[in-house]
């Protein structure tokens, strides 16, 4: 299944500041085909950053250059603003960071995915409100009725991530996004809204980045996995295989997880070698 | 240090009406640290904003450092109790710079050496002096969370409520901040109460630990049983399984434990 459905070639991304600019991508690549590609990494290391650049949904004043940057024959960065918006949703959707403050505050959870149906599939009033029922109780919400006429800040951290998960899978994108979309959900709900991920990209074909600092998760979950360090890919492997990561932040990584009934007093920290900011190849 | 006796939380009326917090009571001692668990939408932040004096009309009472304290707080009791919200971005004001949100509690509560105490604030979670003079949306989601700790720990509250605190930050930030709260809890006796759905970050700080389900507490356990898998009630159960994560099978996809209803996903192609 390698049909590639996103290409991203040294991607750069370069906030201005008032004093000096940031580079929060210094030349990223990867593919996307119908998988599930997980990106782990450094707080602040540009996942967030990378994911909003294909959504063009980066703040206006951001420099964004890339040898390639193509959503199927889509060339990402010729696109102006009223081309993303005919993107977004339908061929690729991204949930954000933060669901609850992602969200409308003034339109109620229920009817912002109902909207979404509407926009994408020139539904009637009726038909957007049922699918976004079905889609609430989709992604396990108990009383999707209850939710669906809440506003954003009287749902929980999970049933907020469970609602924007569902507005972005109403219009049944190619590629979705998932910046930590599982963080606030209990272990049991979480494995049952990834099943519904899983569902998608093996039975429609859809591609799913998934963004995470679970690293159990992403392990068991993705096909590949993505491993970031300041603005780069600083190694790429199988999932299955996260455990016998090289590069050293990775062996950081996996050293300072807490493990249940192996209690230590401290946690390893990682010591941050300013090499790793150099150019060297991990495969 | 905290003690909750029957603490009952509803919103809403009518149809609409939903009892968030049933009849919750517990008791941290001082210098402990104890967990909150459970089921997304059970509760567990409700019960932390009811304890930081957030819900006006929360039944039940709350006593905090051996006082009762009412719906209206004093200054002193919102400078013992500091919490760290689930949405940093929620909790951080928009167009306040990193400094100004961390000056400004030092302003109100007058401790003065703002300056001194803000760079140690950073420094502390693992931000740079680079970071400080940004606002909110010019970081990343650990940066922000990482903010909103500084927050709550710039006051030095004995009582810290912490509500998925590392959830956004990559595991090695997570371990710098874990050890920083053991050691702020080892050296000034701090209490604390944690929210996570990370059983292993959960029993990495807290010795007791209470298993909420819709509203109510069904189990208080220890890290101890949690890690040898002997728990009573079956929620605790499921989740203990949960926690195992993924089986994928060979070329079966996943298995989850309750198999998701595939027909709501049909409708909508
Ligand atoms: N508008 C902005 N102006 C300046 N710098 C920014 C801006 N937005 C993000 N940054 C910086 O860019 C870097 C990358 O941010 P990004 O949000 O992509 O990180 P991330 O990998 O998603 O981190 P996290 O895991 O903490 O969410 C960070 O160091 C952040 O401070
Ligand atoms: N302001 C509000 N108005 C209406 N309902 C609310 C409000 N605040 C919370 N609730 C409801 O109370 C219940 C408990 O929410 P709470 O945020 O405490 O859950 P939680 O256990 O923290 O869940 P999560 O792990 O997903 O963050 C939810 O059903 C939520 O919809
Ligand atoms: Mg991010
Ligand atoms: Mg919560």
């Amino acid at each position: 299944m390698s049909d590639t459905l996103l290409t991203v070639r040294d991607l750069r991304v370069v906030y201005p500041g008032e004093q000096e600019a940031f580079v929060a991508l210094r030349g990223v690549g990867f593919t996307l085909g119908r998988e599930r590609l997980g990106i782990v990494g450094e707080s602040g290391s540009g996942k967030s950053t990378a994911g909003r650049a294909i959504m063009g949904l980066l703040p206006r004043s951001a420099r964004i250059e890339a040898s390639e940057l193509r959503l199927g024959t889509t060339d990402l960065l010729r696109l102006d603003e009223r081309g993303f918006r005919r993107l977004r949703g339908k061929r690729v959707a991204m949930v954000l960071q933060d669901p609850r403050y992602a969200l409308n505050p003034m339109m109620t959870v229920g009817r912002q995915i109902a909207e979404t149906h509407r926009t994408h599939l020139r539904s009637t009033a009726a038909a957007a409100r049922k699918a976004a029922l079905a889609m609430l109780e989709a992604v396990r919400l108990h009383d999707p009725a209850r939710v669906y006429d809440l506003y954003p800040h009287e749902v929980s951290g999970g049933m907020g991530q469970r609602a924007m998960i569902a507005m972005m899978l109403i219009a049944d994108p190619e590629i979705l996004i998932a910046d930590e979309p599982t963080s606030a959900l209990d272990a049991t709900v979480q494995l049952q809204v990834l099943a519904i991920l899983d569902e998608l990209v093996r039975r429609r074909g859809m591609g799913l980045i998934l963004i995470s600092h679970n690293l159990h998760l992403v392990s068991g979950f993705c096909d590949r996995v993505l491993v970031m360090y300041a603005g780069r890919v600083v190694e790429t492997c199988v999932a299955s295989r996260l455990a016998e990561a090289r590069h050293p932040y990775t062996r950081g990584l996996l050293a300072s997880l807490p493990e249940l009934g192996h209690r230590r007093p401290e946690l390893p920290q990682l010591q941050r070698d300013p090499a790793w900011l150099a150019d060297t190849a991990f495969p | 240090m905290i003690a909750l006796q029957k603490v009952g939380v509803s919103f809403g009326t009518g149809a609409t009406r939903i009892d968030a917090v049933r009849d919750v009571s517990f008791v941290v001692d001082a210098g402990e640290s104890f967990g909150l668990v459970g089921e997304s939408g059970s509760g567990k932040s409700t019960v932390l904003r009811a304890i930081a004096g957030l819900i006006a009309h929360a039944r039940g009472d709350i006593a905090l450092a051996g006082k009762p304290v009412g719906r209206r707080r004093s200054k002193a009791d919102r400078k013992l109790v500091q919490m760290v919200f689930q949405d940093p971005y929620g909790s951080l004001h928009p167009e306040h710079t990193v400094d100004q949100i961390l000056v400004d509690p030092i302003a109100i509560h007058r401790l003065g050496d703002a300056g001194r105490r803000v760079a140690r604030a950073l420094a502390e979670v693992g931000l740079g002096p680079e970071h400080r003079f940004r606002y909110p949306h010019q970081l990343s989601g650990g940066q922000r969370q990482r903010v909103a700790i500084a927050r709550a720990l710039i006051l030095e509250p004995r009582i810290l409520l912490l509500d998925e605190p590392t959830s956004a930050l990559d595991v090695s930030v997570q371990a710098e901040i874990l050890n920083l709260l053991t050691r702020l809890r080892r050296e000034h006796g701090l209490t604390m109460l944690m929210v996570s759905h990370d059983l292993a970050v959960i029993a990495h700080l807290c010795e007791r630990i209470a298993v909420m389900s819709h509203g109510a507490i069904v189990e208080q356990t220890t890290a101890e049983r949690l890690a040898t898998s002997t728990v009573d009630h079956p929620y605790t159960q499921e989740l203990l399984r949960s926690n195992k994560g993924f089986r994928r099978e060979e070329g079966e996809g996943l298995c989850p434990s309750t198999p998701a209803k595939a027909d709501p996903l049909q409708s909508i192609t």
